[in-house]
């Protein structure tokens, strides 16, 4: 198999498209490196000067808004001119493929593709066209891809339980929803292991797990209630619109009431243990509010949290 | 024309030699092999003069390749691959025989369409193609095609390509037909259903990577259903592609049962598996996918030991703008008429398997599914005759591809196994030795 | 090879001399790492009233473009109101300039200081820079190929110099 190509001759990180592969010290290096940029953000002028002159371009072939505004804010308080794209690549308005728009782009002089597609393995395809044509010099962000990766989305949740429990390697961590089509919950999984997590748990039905999932180091719990006993971090993902009624579930109600964290399920987690989300929440889907809102939640921190993160990232890129 | 092809060593499954030996060609036909033996001293038959002679030195001299499976992309693709671009690729992989499966656009379910094919393909230095015929108009799985004409046009076998026939009557129906002919009925085993919108094998690595799977069951519940129809229609059924431990095992059951039922796996899926998507490789896209190491482990005994009967190369060229894309939207598919040889070379010697084993999966087994005369070197069988160096490098790449499809999985690599000459009917249709 | 500087005793030099300047309004901010020890003890020395800043650069170097972000960047802290402050930065080595000139681009990201000086251990000479130090108790001329490094071993400062 070929070099990790996301990894420069050096070692050193060319693109981030996905955390698996990553060592234990870049993944530690990027979220350090996160930490000055947390106070930038405290200042009178949020900005350092670090990629001024630089084009970041937000190539968004699927649409989201949040994850394309923290992107946008992150390289604007870098002081990176950014170029927001929006490519509606429905099978039906079949038009100019990737790479031709890769192309276009590359021509004018982009330094920089955070990429989110629909297709896993998209951010490769392009970070891999961009080296057989000479372009090495122009770096990929994976924004999500598909169902493979979100690779930045990772990094600020290991960055918030950094924050909130210091040592990784001591916890036990709940990933709970649908794993199956969680291109979070596979960033976050490899995350937690290279950073030393002993007990990494997944909860989930099993129509919303991969048939694979117990490969990627984790003990799969079908029951919620056992799955959050003595937990320190539970990590709630979205379960999108689409899978809520039919085949993978009957319905919103049934997948509350057996797989939505509510204040009496939290309960079985440690005292301390915080709750994250990846957002936008389904608010009485699979997070009540009570709990959402309450003590144990982080989860607006965690996206002030990710403005950092994502600068560390791309400055550590640019430069590279 | 009259051909001497000497000082080689002569491999004929069929008719049990292995030994270095003399074979003379007349007329497009085989006149003889001799010598190697006590008895002969590779001298010419009575009365043969040769115009021809071909020095075989340190060469393999077998009967042509016989491929049950090459898509020429005629007609409907031909910004894809050209018959002449094809043939041509046959020609340098020692691949005399093939059989073209029907989904071509429009598919081949009218005499008209499979005369045409035959047609265009009559040319001296094209390999002899058997067209399969849709077994369902436009392979869309509800109205029969006219098996009993469109054989009269050529088409040996009926089959749906990757199609599934939804409605299990259907798919009786057309068997019951097929039988009443005694037409050979071809299918490949993917339930639809559990196919869905899958990419990849369903195990750790479609995990891993985010790709949506394609299940065992997939192949298992649809052959299920498949040999159970066969039991009950009595056809001749042959399954195309078969990717899983699971499913090699319910073939032999059936067969011990005693359903007329044979089965062929492409030769990439001898060689890779899942974990060989590396990051995304759109090459490694395959339809079935490529499955997990122990089935591939379970593909390349099943082969060895019969349970499998033949190697086709599932020769699919698909152009640069449908595979440089996201593995997931990229089509499916492999070009592999020119690496058909090598890497049954390449099996034969990870298996440690005499390599008139080998061959014999790729010439006289597959000609046995098609029931054609070819795949040996009979006296009086056509002269469809590969020479090869197995010893020699073949470099694959965008280059030496005569392929109009540069999509394999091999591609930049180096295999062992180059073909000197191939002979159709005693027509010079490959000459390697200038290439 | 020159003398190397007694640290220790610079410092208080430079604490004597900055004496007759400070106001209640003074405040001090130390650039990482050499600087912030510096002007932890300037600060105690002088018992400056304002809280200790300090001020990594990495963010503002000029050299990004050719050798990457700074590795092991840390935040800055100026726990004060720049606006309309007084400001002393402090450094151990004064050489190009442009760690100064990247720390004022940084200072004025957080407001319009009143006045800006700099106090800094030695000068070394080959500035690049129009840049001048306000306290310098010693210069010494260096040649490019060596570093002029401060170290600090528990409350013990020095000098030592490495070749390039």
């Amino acid at each position: 198999m070929n070099r990790n190509p996301q990894l420069n001759a050096h070692g050193e990180l060319q693109h981030l498209i996905t955390l698996e592969g990553l060592s234990r010290e870049i993944l530690q290096g990027i979220l350090d490196t996160a930490e000055p940029f947390a106070e930038v953000a405290e200042r009178e002028v949020k900005k350092v000067p670090l990629l001024r002159g630089k084009s970041v371009f937000n190539l968004f072939f699927e649409n989201s808004t949040r994850t394309r505004t923290t992107f946008e804010i992150a390289a604007k308080r870098l002081s990176a001119d950014v170029i927001n794209l929006n490519i509606n690549t429905s099978s039906a308005s079949k038009g100019e493929s990737l790479l031709d728009t890769v192309d276009n782009l590359a021509a004018m002089q982009a330094d920089m593709f955070v990429v989110r597609h629909a297709s896993s393995g998209a951010p490769y395809l392009i970070a891999q066209h961009l080296a057989a044509t000479g372009r090495e010099h122009i770096h990929v962000v994976n924004a999500g891809d598909g169902r493979h990766a979100h690779p930045t989305q990772g990094l600020l949740d290991m960055y918030t339980i950094r924050h909130y429990k210091k040592d990784f390697t001591r916890l036990t961590v709940a990933v709970v929803g649908d794993v199956l089509h969680s291109r979070v919950a596979r960033s976050q999984i490899h995350a937690l292991r290279t950073l030393g997590v002993p007990e990494i748990r997944v909860i989930a039905p099993r129509t919303l797990l991969p048939s694979g999932v117990a490969d990627m180091g984790v003990r799969v719990f079908q029951d919620m209630k056992e799955g959050l006993k003595g937990v320190d971090v539970v990590m709630m993902l979205r379960l999108q619109n689409e899978r809520m009624q039919g085949a993978l579930l009957p319905s919103p109600q049934e997948y509350f009431k057996y797989y939505g964290l509510t204040p009496d399920k939290l309960r079985l987690a440690k005292p301390d243990a915080i709750v994250m989300h990846p957002g936008p929440m389904n608010r009485g889907i699979e997070i009540d509010s009570a709990v959402a809102d309450g003590s144990h939640s982080v989860i607006l921190p965690q996206v002030t949290f990710g403005i950092a993160v994502r600068m560390a990232v791309m400055s550590m890129l640019a430069g590279s | 024309m009259k051909i001497h092809i000497r000082n080689g060593h002569v491999i004929d499954p069929a008719n049990g030699i292995d030994r270095a030996a003399d074979v003379f060609i007349a007329k497009g036909k085989i006149v003889g092999v001799t010598g190697g033996n006590p008895r002969g001293d590779g001298a010419a038959p009575p009365g043969f003069e040769a115009n021809a002679t071909i020095d075989a030195t340190g060469c393999i001299v077998c009967p042509g390749l016989v491929d049950l499976s090459a898509r020429l992309r005629e007609p409907g693709f031909e910004y894809r691959a050209t018959l002449e671009s094809e043939m041509a690729a046959a020609a340098a992989g020692g691949v005399t025989s093939l059989a073209c499966p029907p989904d071509t656009d429009p598919t081949l379910d009218e005499p008209g369409l499979v005369e045409m094919l035959k047609h265009r393909a009559r040319l001296p230095e094209f390999a002899h193609v058997y067209p399969v015929g849709a077994l369902t108009i436009n392979l869309e799985g509800k109205r029969l095609t006219e098996m009993a004409e469109l054989a009269e046009a050529g088409c040996i076998a009926f089959g749906q390509a990757n199609t599934p026939v939804l409605d299990t009557q259907v798919l009786m129906r057309a068997m019951q037909y097929a039988a009443t002919f005694g037409f050979s009925v071809w299918l490949q085993a993917q339930d639809p259903y559990l196919a869905k919108n899958g990419v990849a094998h369903d195990g750790e690595i479609s995990a891993r990577l985010g790709l949506a799977g394609i299940p065992v069951v997939a192949e298992t519940i649809a052959l299920a259903t498949i040999l159970h129809l066969a039991r009950e229609t009595g056809v001749r059924l042959h399954l195309t592609r078969i990717s899983s431990a699971d499913g090699i095992e319910m073939v032999a059951a059936a067969r011990a049962t005693g359903i007329d039922v044979t089965c062929d796996v492409a030769v990439h899926h001898l060689h890779l598996c899942d974990q060989d998507i590396g990051f995304f490789n759109p090459h490694a896209r395959l339809d079935p996918p490529l499955r997990a190491a122990a089935d591939r482990d379970a593909l390349r005994a099943g082969l060895a030991s019969g349970a499998i009967n033949a190697l086709c190369s599932d020769h699919t060229p698909v152009d640069d703008d449908a595979k440089q894309t996201p593995f997931d939207e990229a089509e499916p598919g492999a070009t592999g008429l020119e690496l058909l040889l090598p890497l049954t070379l390449k099996w034969a010697a990870e298996m440690q398997l005499p390599l008139a084993t080998a061959l014999a999966r790729v010439t006289i087994d597959p000609a046995r599914i098609l029931g054609i005369g070819g795949g040996t070197l009979s006296a009086g069988a056509a002269a469809d005759v590969c020479v090869f160096d197995p010893q020699a490098p073949a470099r694959i790449s965008r280059e030496t591809l005569k392929s109009q499809g540069k999509n394999t999985p091999f591609l930049g690599q180096e295999l062992k196994g180059r073909v000197r000459c191939t002979l159709i009917e005693g027509h010079l249709a490959y000459d390697g030795a200038f290439a | 090879m020159p003398t190397l500087p007694d640290a220790t005793a610079l410092c208080a030099q430079l604490a004597a001399a900055m004496r007759p300047s400070i106001t209640p309004q003074t405040a001090l901010v130390g650039i990482h790492t050499g600087g912030a020890w510096i002007a932890e003890r300037l600060h105690r020395e002088l018992a400056i009233q304002q809280p200790l800043g300090s001020i990594d650069v990495a963010f503002y170097r000029d050299d990004y473009n050719q050798r990457g972000l700074h590795k092991g960047a840390k935040a800055s802290n100026i726990p004060f109101d720049v606006e309309g402050a007084h400001i002393v930065i402090v450094d151990d080595v004064l050489y190009t300039g442009r760690t100064i000139r990247a720390a004022l681009n940084e200072l004025f990201d957080y407001g319009r200081p009143a006045r800006v000086d700099l106090a800094v251990l030695v000068d070394r000479g080959g500035r690049e820079l129009p840049v001048a130090a306000t306290w310098c108790p010693q210069t010494l001329a260096l040649p490019a190929s060596q570093t002029l490094v401060l170290e600090r071993d528990g409350e013990t400062l020095s000098f030592r110099i490495t070749e390039k």
